[in-house]
């Protein structure tokens, strides 16, 4: 009961500083944090189905495609200011 | 319960930087977290206190105590279907910087129609 | 101006969903199809994992759709990021001896765990999706760490992802013809727990995780190489 209510903390807590982030790369590897605390809640949901596919899906393909597309854009400040 | 408020959570977070955020990369993050959360939620409907996974590995388990599997298999088509259009999103990111120049949406507003 | 308006929808839809959610109990079982499935699947099917006879068996259909979902973001992202004239490529930076020696040790190991997890799909949690998206993680290992390897046989991806789909349908084709409706399940089921049992279950899964390993490596090697 008590490891649950951590690990919701934490992927809140991660999900709210994806958004605040200014440097990109700090933003995506948050998001990947979030899909990897996601993939354990499944597991102690008892569907291990579910938490194998978004563990090797989400946490770790999604990242690597962000990657590679942030590269490309060459942009890691999002530096316009904010109106 | 606690499971509700966590997916509830992720989906208004997600909500939120898509519809504020104004660097077309930071809006695919959103786009992101709003589907892990709504995965959740779709997984938590099927939960039984004290249940096991419904998988038959021996013979002797109990098939009345055990976690609902559709929600799991809608689930699992989902994830791939979240990757494949993440996919999709990026490379017209990529093409719209080539072509402009700026990932600032404010900016990016040359329809000629 | 933008985000006082934004939050003031999300609050309403806050409101909303926390007055729906109170009426679901948590933790209690909700529906009665979950019965069925769970007394009847071994006898149906002959797989011992249910999630899979659901995935395959008892919703095949849906899966063929997700499959044609997946192919068509992939031929999408091509069409979208092609070039007509080729910059040529200039060399990356050479990776050092211990991580191009750990990465040609870990990728035979990596192919071995991903063909392993979507052929016992049908007996441990798992399955073909899960499968494919292992082998794609093994080639993106090589892609970044293993300098001297001149990159995917583009051709050899093409043809395993179109063999992998036309495997799924011709199974499919062959079930209307002996029982007469499309994905029908006509091998013989076996007994459960052994490796060889399911009927069509395994077939099918070996040609999914063949496609959606070859697609995914496809997409990273085209998102990778151009400049």
């Amino acid at each position: 009961m008590i490891l649950e209510i951590i690990l919701v903390l934490v992927m809140l807590v991660a999900a709210v500083s994806a958004g605040t982030f200014k440097n990109l790369l700090n933003a995506v590897i948050a998001a990947g944090f979030v899909s990897f605390i996601a993939a354990i809640l499944f597991f102690l949901l008892n569907a291990p189905d579910v938490a194998m596919a978004e563990a090797s899906i989400g946490a770790a393909l999604t990242v690597a495609i962000f990657v590679i597309a942030l590269k490309k854009t060459k942009r890691h400040e999002d530096d316009e200011k904010n109106s | 319960m606690i499971y509700y408020i966590g997916a509830i959570g992720l989906i208004i977070i997600g909500l939120y930087i898509v519809l504020t955020k104004r660097n077309l990369i930071k809006v695919i993050i959103g786009l992101d977290i709003f589907e892990t959360g709504i995965f959740i939620l779709l997984v938590c409907t099927g939960y039984i206190k004290g249940g096991t996974a419904p998988i038959f590995s021996k013979d002797k388990l109990n098939p009345s105590l055990m976690v609902d599997p559709i929600p799991q298999a809608l689930v699992l088509t989902a994830i791939v279907i979240g990757v494949a259009t993440l996919a999709l999103a990026l490379s017209l990111v990529i093409r719209l910087y080539r072509h402009y120049g700026t990932l600032d949406v404010r900016k990016i507003k040359e329809l000629k129609w | 101006m933008r985000k006082i308006v934004s939050l003031i929808l999300l609050a309403i839809l806050l409101s909303g969903v926390i007055f729906c959610l109170t009426e679901i109990p948590f933790g209690r079982s909700l529906s009665k199809v979950r019965e069925y499935y769970i007394d009847n699947g071994i006898k149906d099917t002959g797989a011992t994992n249910i999630v899979t006879s659901v995935v395959v068996n008892y919703r095949g259909f849906d899966t063929l759709g997700e499959v044609t979902v997946l192919f068509l973001a992939a031929i999408g992202l091509s069409a979208v990021l092609h070039q007509e004239e080729k910059k040529p490529k200039k060399e990356g930076r050479k990776s050092s001896l211990i991580l191009y020696t750990g990465c040609r040790f870990l990728f035979p190991l990596t192919m071995l765990f991903g063909a392993y997890i979507f052929i016992h799909g049908h007996l441990t949690p798992g399955g073909g999706f899960q499968g494919g998206a292992i082998i794609a993680s093994g080639f993106l290992l090589t892609m970044l760490g293993c300098w001297k390897w001149r990159g995917i046989n583009k051709s050899a991806a093409k043809i395993t992802e179109s063999i992998g789909g036309l495997v799924f349908v011709v199974i499919g084709l062959l079930g209307l013809l002996y029982s007469g409706y499309f994905l029908a399940n006509y091998l013989p089921k076996g007994l459960p727990n052994e490796l060889f049992s399911a009927g069509i279950i395994p077939i099918i899964y070996v040609a999914i995780g063949f496609k959606v390993g070859a697609e995914l490596t496809g997409v990273l090697d085209r998102l990778i190489e151009e400049p």
